[in-house]
């Protein structure tokens, strides 16, 4: 009876009503302190942290231009611009405030080629230094730049990927030993540019401004990919079941693989991108020959598992848009907006979505008999590292 | 702070362009250093009081520029090197204005001693203060009588000084003088501490006291150990001793070139002549066309070994340390280590705006540069 009444007590007020209470608590308590200016806190212990981080640089004719953000917990307050030991007029004095950004243009003329160190002096007489290594005109973005890189998003991207999927006829003949094999070679693949991707969103995110996590970005974007992946995997075997139609996991499996190296491709676009936005992309067809023997073997790892299936054309053509394509989509990403914290969860993203493939691939790599990777199998594994490091050697952006 | 450089994209990238992409007209880019400065000037003192007009004398050129650069649009052109446009140091706040400073000689109060010979007093105190050495950027400096440099002390040969120096910083602090004087009197600490020399602690006093001797172009600074830092923080001053006979009449002005390591890294961010970088780019120091002008130059930069002045379209007769009456040389350029000094005679022939800056050119470009505006 007790126990009856106190539930019941409990019911007068709404579900949500309960769990909004400490929430507006606390909120009411944060407004308090704030008002009352943190009673018995005092003053910040030891003098205001200057951090700020250049995050892109914009060369054009006859003027140098910096995106600076305020990485640090104080304000600072840019006084005067210094390049090569000169001060200069320029324009974007003041505040920045905490991770907020701002934009500093400077009339210098730079010389293409050379290297030039310029230090922005703060209010406090603080410096903080950024060079530029080889001046080079920061390519325009326009139309003939959307084209551009559309089309080279297709030469690198959709055709070899595409070209690689042709090897569908010959995955079909080579039973069920040779399958195992070549998933093994897919997964071998897949790992390198797993790894490949980490190393480079880490890269990416050091090198920008850390208060918006850093280095923490590839993890929450693998984070996120992985288990949105595995939400949506859980999501259509449900509907699977209830439409009792077995046996399409290989187009499942493959459409998979074709999201994972998208959003690998995506990020091989962004450093494309960047690359070309900073001028120190050499757009040649030495670039582009790579970049295509480098992505065929991606075209393989999408077929693999629809070895045993029939395929329309379009279908393949589709897979080969989802995975080819993002390259043009992260290079126009990559050279108009550069930004270091979302590239670095970018590559996370894809980081996390080619680990939900390996991990669905896994099985298929098994002995049927006793679970156990034949040598063939981390024979094909080895084999997939190698064709991606060797491949990788062609392209160094 | 944060002195990191991170290296943007550009730094990642480990092949340079093979292909050259859209090729820069270089040819279109203006030459940082013009030699046709009166352009920039007036649009640096656009805002400025006064001193605008003079635009009609100088050679030419000055067209020309304005049209050379590429992109950037209003501010696309660089005339020579300047801080930003916009609101000057707020002189007031700090106490002093390196105009005014210029022309400003401390005489000290006399009396004539029973002897017969005169006695000049100073009263000189130390203080710790935050004074603004570029638009914008705070330096927290150390000061005699509220002022970087301090005052300019100026007597004649053979006259008693008594300078009472009184410690108001939180450091201990002290004024040793270039000049002769005994060893009590010669402001290094542990040297005459029994007398109360030496070290002069925070709150504590002592009267330095001399003849004055010899006659020339001195100086004065602190002597306590990390010196350093004692000197680089503000701790100088011009110490003049005039010949008994005296100098010709002149214009006169100080010029004490010195600079600010404003990050703490024992390298100077700004330079100048009497604190305050480009203050005589933005402000000309106007003087009378065929008048003597007459410059007392010392040299306080720490951290660089050496700093020079040069005049542009002039030549002047330079008394090194003043202590002689004969120059040594004439020229338009003078080398100075820390410490040295001299004295420059000088009359423009000619009307218009005449640059004068350190041909160390890494300095003035980061604020030792100024004007002459020469006028009838």
């Amino acid at each position: 009876m007790e126990a009856g009444s106190a539930t019941v007590d409990r019911g007068k007020l709404p579900v949500w009503a309960l769990g909004l209470i400490p929430v507006v608590l606390i909120a009411l308590a944060l407004a308090a302190l704030v008002l009352l200016d943190g009673p018995g806190l005092g003053e910040r212990n030891g003098v205001p942290l200057e951090e700020l981080v250049v995050e892109q640089t914009t060369l054009n004719p006859g003027e140098i231009e910096l995106t600076v953000r305020n990485d640090g917990p104080d304000p600072v307050e840019i006084a005067q611009v210094s390049v090569n030991d000169s001060y200069v007029p320029f324009e974007g004095a003041g505040e920045v405030g905490r991770l907020g950004a701002q934009t500093v243009t400077v009339p210098y003329p730079w010389i293409e080629g050379e290297a030039y160190e310029i230090f922005l002096l703060t209010a406090t007489g603080g410096t903080i230094l950024h060079e530029i290594g080889a001046a080079a005109e920061t390519p325009g973005v326009d139309l003939s730049f959307f084209g551009l890189m559309a089309l080279l998003g297709i030469y690198v991207g959709v055709i070899p990927i595409t070209i690689g999927m042709l090897w569908l006829p010959f995955v079909r003949r080579v039973g069920q030993g040779g399958i195992r094999i070549l998933i093994a070679l897919t997964v071998g693949l897949l790992g390198f540019l797993a790894v490949d991707t980490f190393l480079e969103g880490r890269e990416i995110a050091l090198s920008g401004p850390q208060g918006f996590g850093g280095e923490a970005l590839v993890f929450i974007g693998a984070a996120v990919a992985y288990l949105a992946l595995v939400g949506v995997d859980s999501y259509l075997r449900g509907r699977r079941k209830k439409a009792e139609v077995g046996g399409a996991s290989g187009s499942y499996l493959a459409l998979l693989v074709a999201i994972g190296i998208g959003l690998h491709n995506l990020g091989e676009g962004l450093a494309i991108g960047s690359a070309y936005a900073s001028g120190a992309l050499a757009l040649g067809a030495f670039l582009v020959v790579g970049f295509a023997l480098h992505n065929t073997t991606e075209g393989l790892a999408i077929v693999a598992p629809i070895a045993d299936q029939e395929v329309k054309l379009g279908r393949l053509v589709g897979l080969g848009l989802i995975a080819g394509a993002p390259v043009t989509l992260g290079a126009w990403i990559g050279a108009a907006a550069f930004n270091a914290s979302l590239v670095a969860f970018l590559f996370g993203v894809g980081l996390g979505a080619i680990i939900q493939v390996i991990v669905q691939l896994w099985p298929m790599m098994r002995s049927r008999l006793d679970g156990s990777l034949s040598p063939g199998v981390v024979a094909g594994i080895l084999a997939g590292v190698g064709i991606m490091y060797t491949t990788g050697l062609l392209v160094s952006i | 702070m944060s002195n990191q450089s991170n290296p943007d994209t550009s730094k990642r990238v480990s092949r340079r362009r093979l292909l050259a992409g859209g090729a820069l007209a270089t040819a279109s880019l203006p030459l940082l250093h013009q030699g046709v400065p009166h352009k920039g000037i007036h649009e640096a003192i656009a805002g400025a009081p006064a001193n605008a007009q003079g635009g009609g004398h100088h050679s030419a050129g000055a067209q020309g520029t304005t049209t050379a650069p590429t992109g950037g649009g209003d501010g696309g052109h660089l005339l020579h090197a300047d801080f930003r446009a916009g609101p000057e140091v707020d002189h007031a706040a700090n106490g002093f204005n390196p105009t005014e400073m210029l022309r400003d000689f401390d005489y000290g109060t006399t009396r004539r001693l029973p002897g017969g010979q005169i006695l000049r007093e100073w009263d000189i105190v130390a203080s710790d203060k935050e004074i603004e050495v570029a638009p914008g950027v705070k330096y927290a400096a150390w000061t005699y009588n509220g002022r970087v440099p301090g005052p300019t002390l100026r007597c004649t040969e053979g006259e008693r000084l008594r300078i009472r120096f009184t410690n108001a910083s939180d450091h201990p602090h002290t004024m040793h003088f270039h000049g002769l004087h005994s060893a009590v009197m010669d402001g290094m600490p542990g040297v005459g501490e029994q007398q109360g020399g030496g070290q002069i602690l925070p709150g504590e006093s002592f009267d330095y006291e001399f003849d004055a001797d010899p006659f020339g172009m001195h100086l004065y600074h602190c002597h306590t150990s990390p010196l350093p830092i004692h000197i680089a923080k503000g701790l100088y001053g011009a110490f003049i001793v005039d010949p008994k006979a005296g100098r010709p009449p002149a214009d006169e002005m100080v010029m004490v070139m010195n600079a600010f390591d404003t990050n703490f890294d024992k390298g100077n961010e700004v330079y100048a002549v009497n604190t305050v970088g480009f203050h005589y780019q933005r402000n000309p120091i106007r003087v009378t066309r065929d008048e003597l002008v007459r410059i007392f130059l010392v040299n306080m930069v720490e951290y660089d070994p050496l700093n020079s002045f040069h005049v542009h379209a002039n030549f002047f007769n330079y008394f090194q340390t003043g202590t002689s009456l004969q120059p040594v040389e004439f020229t338009d350029i003078v080398i100075q280590g820390q410490a040295q000094r001299g004295i420059l005679e000088m009359r423009f022939p000619s009307t218009g705006l005449f640059m004068f800056h350190a041909h160390v050119t890494e300095f003035a470009e980061l604020g030792w540069t100024g004007f002459f505006e020469v006028v009838d």
